[in-house]
């Protein structure tokens, strides 16, 4: 099936009918993996001890927080420049998804950060801008839900999102540019990953865990917000029977 | 498994993060459910869409 295909949501319903107990299955297994590598296999860290076995849940879902910022900028430009049909359902059903990662990214990071730090916050700028991109995700839905018509609010929204991508290297930059109780980037660096393999490749089993849920939920989501509107349709049709 | 003096918050990252996907996939799950039964409720008082039944 060409890709363009998937521009129709009738299709894109069917073919992901067929996609999703097999993502979920996959999610599934991911998880499974990773949890017994964190749980069973990974060392305490030499500094931070048995802590360290919050970062298998944080790193990941601070990817995922911009990974669906990334997602939503993506599907944005699909909105304003190519009037995708489906565009601005993926920008839409990303937006929870991305605001729940997001909370939780802070949140582990506050307990992390307690018995590291000796605090659950300091407004440092990697702390900062992530919440700046929590309060942007919530923004975006309170405009999704003030525009009764998709359409518009598909584009505001597009606007919005696209504005907001700046913060995105500045999240991925601010402990570099800025001092910060952050560490420093040790994954996706220049010159590999500082980590040793034992803790890094239980960290990317439950990155690839997130990620599978994500690409799941996402699917999910996105159904939904098809058949709301076919809900809207319906409903407009009626209106105009009565 | 020791966890040291701070297993606390270490249990307290995974059960929140346990919680927050479990709150998500029974939202998606719920409102799956929900938009299917206004649409077999609509269809039912003879409300049709143009291009015909939804499909699973």
């Amino acid at each position: 099936m060409p890709l363009i295909d998937l521009a129709n949501p009738t299709r894109f319903l069917a073919l992901t009918a067929r996609l999703l107990p097999w993502l979920a299955a996959a999610t599934a297994l991911a998880f499974a993996t990773g949890l017994y590598l964190v749980w069973f296999k990974a060392p305490d860290d030499y500094q931070h001890g048995a802590v360290v076995k919050i970062m298998f849940v944080h790193v990941p879902n601070a990817w995922l927080a911009m990974g669906a910022w990334t997602v939503m900028t993506i599907a944005s430009i699909g909105t304003l420049v190519w009037r995708h049909p489906l565009a601005d359902v993926a920008a839409k059903s990303a937006a929870p998804l991305g605001a729940a990662f997001t909370f939780l990214a802070l949140l582990t990071g506050s307990l992390w950060g307690r018995p590291m730090w000796g605090t659950y916050w300091v407004w440092d700028a990697r702390l900062t801008s992530v919440l700046v991109l929590f309060l942007m995700y919530l923004g975006v839905i309170a405009l999704w839900r003030t525009v009764d018509d998709p359409a518009r609010a598909g584009r505001a929204a597009a606007i919005l999102t696209l504005v907001g991508a700046v913060n995105l290297p500045i999240i991925k930059f601010s402990v570099d540019w800025w001092n910060t109780l952050h560490q420093p980037a040790s994954v996706l660096r220049l010159g590999g990953p500082a980590i040793h393999p034992a803790i890094l490749t239980p960290l990317l089993v439950m990155g690839l865990a997130f990620l599978l849920l994500f690409v799941t939920l996402h699917l999910a989501v996105m159904r939904n917000e098809i058949l709301r509107r076919r809900v809207r349709t319906m409903w407009l049709m009626q209106a105009q029977e009565a | 498994m020791d966890l040291g003096p701070h297993a606390a918050f270490i249990i307290a990252s995974y059960v929140a993060a346990g919680l927050v996907v479990i709150g998500l996939i029974v939202w998606v799950l719920a409102d799956h459910d929900a938009q299917r039964r206004l649409i077999k409720d609509l269809e039912a008082r003879g409300i049709k869409r143009r291009s015909g039944p939804v499909p699973p």
